[in-house]
C-alpha cells in the first residue's frame, strides 16, 4: 500500500488511464475490423466521423496553439471566469454576512433566496443576453448568477456556526463589535468560503463556457460550438481537451492559494 | 470549627467589598419547546469571593457550575438577585475579568503567538509590544518555542497553558476557570496546578475555580464551596482550606490535614454527586 501511494507511481498509473483511454480510442478509430469478422463489411468501432482519432485532435489542437487563435479565446473565457467569480464571492460574502448578522432580513428573504437558487440558471442565459447583450458580460452574469450562491451561503453558514464558546472568549477578552467581525466572524467565514473554493471556480467557469456555447462570438464555448454546428468532430474534442487542460490549472492553481490561506487547519494525513 | 479546615465563617469581617459577590442569583434557562417551563438551573446562589482569594467550586455534573461562572462573567443574566463587581451592580459584560472556559476557546486560525496576543493588540497595545510580552507569556506557560504553531498542533494539555497565558496577559483582576484541567491525565493535571499557583502567588488575583476533582479543589483553594445536585442547584456548604502555601499539589495530598478536610466535604458532596446521576439518568 505504501509503495502504491507514493507519489511517482501514482503519478505514472493516472497515466497509464490516459494512456489506455487514448489507446483504446486510437485503435477504434484507426483500425477497420475486417469483413466477415463480426458483420459483412469491414467497420470501425469508433466511427471517425462520430468520435475522430486522438491524432487529429491533437494535431488540431497543436495547430490552434501554434498559431495562435487560441489564445484570444482562453483569454476571453478567463477573462469571463475571473470576474464572474471575483463578483460572485464578493457579493456572496457582503450579503451573507448581512443576512447571517440580521436574523430578519434572513427571515423575510429566506423563500426568495431559496427561489432564486432552485432556479436553473440555463432559463436566465438568453435573458442576460437581452439585458447585457452577446459581449462577454451577459457571460459574466451567468456565473455569477452560479457563484453567488454557493459562496453566499457558505459565509451565510460561517458566521453562523462560530462556536459560541469562541464567541464568548473573544468578548470575555474585550473585544468590540467591529473587532468580533474581523477576528471571529470574518475568518469563520472565510474558512468556509474557501472550503467550497474549487466548486466556486469551477462553476464561474461552467457559467462563462455554457454562456458563450448559447450566444456569444468569443471564447472557448464559441469555439466548440462553432465546430457542433459544422458537424467538425474532431474541433469539439479539441475545444474539450483544451477546456479541460484550462480547468485542471485552474483547480491547480486554487490548490496552491486554498494551501496558503487555510495553514491553520488540521490536515487528514494522507494515505498510511 | 478547628484545625486545618472548618465550615468557614458566613461573613468575613474584612471591610473592602467582594471582588465578587453573587446574592440570591436565580438563572434560568427556556424549555426546548416554548409551551415547556423554564428550567431553573441554579436557585438563590449565594457566593462571595474576596480579593486575592482562590476559591474553589465543587459539584456534582449539570450542577451549574458553568452557569454560574457565566453569571460572574456577566455572559448570563440571572432572572433574580444580584451580582457585584467590587461592591459595583454588574451590567454587561464583566471588563474587570479574564475567562478560561471549559470548551476549546482559542482561535484556530490564529498561532499560538497572535492567540495570546490579540488580547492586548485590541485594547490597543502596539503590535510589536504586545508580541513581545506575548512570547514573554509562552515562556512562562512553558511554550516559548511554540509560538508559531497553530492550536491544531497541540496536546490537549499545552492548548489548556495557551488559554492560561491568553487570560491572563491581560492582568485581570478576577480570574473565572471552568474545569480548566479537565480532559487533562492525572499527571498532567498536577503540573498544571502547580503552575498555576505559581502564577497566582505572584500578584493573587481573585479566582473561581470550579472543578469536579475534590482532591484538586482542596489542593489548590483558600475555600472550597459545594453545590446541590440541580435543579434549582445552590450553595450547600464551604469549608476553609488553611493548607499552608507555597503549596505543592502532589505532596499536599499526602498530608493528614489533606485527608481530614477531603473525608469532611467528601461526606456532604457525596450524597449530592449521587442525585446529581440519578437525575440524568432519569431525564435519559
Ligand atoms: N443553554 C442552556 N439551555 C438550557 N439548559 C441549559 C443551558 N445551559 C445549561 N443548561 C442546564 O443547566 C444545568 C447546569 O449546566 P452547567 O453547564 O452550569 O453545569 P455544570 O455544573 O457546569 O456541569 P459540568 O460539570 O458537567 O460542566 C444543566 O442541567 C444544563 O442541562
Ligand atoms: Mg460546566
Amino acid at each position: 500500500m505504501r509503495l502504491l501511494s507514493s507519489r511517482p507511481v501514482l503519478f505514472a498509473l493516472q497515466l497509464l488511464v490516459a494512456v489506455a483511454i487514448i489507446g483504446i480510442w486510437h485503435i477504434g478509430s484507426t483500425w477497420k475490423v475486417p469483413a466477415g469478422l463480426i458483420s459483412q463489411k469491414s467497420f470501425f468501432l469508433l466511427d471517425p466521423f462520430f468520435f475522430s482519432t486522438p491524432v487529429a485532435v491533437f494535431e488540431r489542437t497543436w495547430k490552434d496553439f501554434a498559431t495562435g487563435v487560441i489564445w484570444y479565446h482562453l483569454g476571453i473565457t478567463l477573462l469571463e471566469t475571473a470576474l464572474a467569480f471575483a463578483i460572485g464571492a464578493a457579493g456572496g460574502v457582503v450579503i451573507g454576512f448581512w443576512f447571517a448578522r440580521r436574523r430578519i432580513v434572513a427571515a423575510v428573504f429566506d423563500p426568495y433566496v431559496k427561489m432564486a437558487n432552485a432556479l436553473p440558471r440555463v432559463v436566465l442565459a438568453p435573458i442576460f443576453a437581452l439585458w447585457l447583450g452577446l459581449g462577454i458580460w451577459s457571460k459574466v452574469a451567468l456565473g455569477v448568477s452560479l457563484v453567488f450562491f454557493i459562496v453566499f451561503f457558505n459565509v451565510y453558514q460561517g458566521v453562523k456556526e462560530v462556536s459560541p464558546t469562541v464567541l464568548n472568549n473573544a468578548r470575555m477578552l474585550g473585544m468590540s463589535e467591529r473587532q468580533l467581525l474581523r477576528h471571529v466572524y470574518w475568518p469563520s467565514a472565510l474558512t468556509w468560503m474557501f472550503s467550497s473554493l474549487h466548486t466556486s471556480v469551477g462553476f464561474a467557469l461552467v457559467g462563462a463556457v455554457v454562456g458563450e456555447y448559447l450566444g456569444s462570438a468569443a471564447g472557448l464555448g464559441y469555439r466548440i460550438h462553432q465546430a457542433e454546428g459544422v458537424f467538425d468532430v474532431t474541433g469539439v474534442f479539441s475545444g474539450m481537451l483544451v477546456l479541460a487542460v484550462f480547468v485542471i490549472l485552474i483547480d491547480a492553481v486554487v490548490t496552491v492559494i486554498e494551501n496558503r490561506l487555510t495553514v491553520w487547519r488540521p490536515t487528514v494525513p494522507a494515505g498510511h | 470549627m478547628s484545625g486545618v479546615g472548618g465550615l468557614a465563617d458566613a461573613t468575613p469581617v474584612t471591610g473592602a467589598p467582594a471582588a465578587a459577590e453573587l446574592e440570591g442569583v436565580r438563572i434560568a434557562f427556556p424549555g426546548s419547546r416554548p409551551k415547556d417551563a423554564p428550567f431553573v438551573a441554579v436557585e438563590g446562589a449565594n457566593l462571595r469571593v474576596a480579593d486575592g482569594e482562590f476559591l474553589a467550586i465543587v459539584g456534582p455534573t449539570g450542577c451549574g457550575k458553568s452557569t454560574l461562572l457565566n453569571a460572574a462573567a456577566g455572559l448570563l443574566v440571572p432572572a433574580a438577585g444580584n451580582v457585584r463587581i467590587f461592591g459595583a451592580p454588574l451590567a454587561g459584560l464583566n471588563r474587570q475579568a479574564g475567562y478560561l472556559f471549559q470548551a476549546e476557546a482559542l482561535f484556530p486560525w490564529k498561532t499560538v503567538l497572535d492567540n495570546v496576543s490579540i488580547g492586548l493588540e485590541i485594547a490597543g497595545v502596539s503590535a510589536a509590544e504586545a508580541k513581545a510580552r506575548s512570547q514573554d507569556w509562552l515562556k512562562r506557560v512553558g511554550l516559548g518555542a511554540f509560538g508559531e504553531r497553530y492550536p491544531h498542533m497541540l496536546s490537549g494539555g499545552q492548548r489548556k497553558r495557551v488559554g492560561l497565558a491568553q487570560v491572563l496577559i491581560r492582568d485581570p483582576k478576577i480570574l473565572l476557570m471552568d474545569e480548566p484541567f479537565g480532559p487533562l491525565d492525572a499527571q498532567t493535571r498536577q503540573i498544571m496546578g502547580n503552575l498555576l499557583l505559581d502564577l497566582w502567588s505572584l500578584d493573587r488575583k481573585a479566582v473561581m475555580f470550579v472543578t469536579h476533582d475534590l482532591d484538586e479543589a482542596i489542593a489548590l483553594a483558600d475555600r472550597v464551596v459545594i453545590m446541590s445536585a440541580g435543579p434549582a442547584s445552590r450553595i450547600i456548604g464551604e469549608w476553609r482550606v488553611n493548607l499552608e502555601r507555597p503549596r505543592d499539589i502532589a505532596e499536599v495530598r499526602l498530608t493528614p490535614e489533606f485527608h481530614a478536610l477531603h473525608r469532611e466535604i467528601w461526606g456532604a458532596l457525596r450524597e449530592e454527586v449521587v442525585k446529581g446521576y440519578r437525575q440524568t439518568e432519569g431525564a435519559a
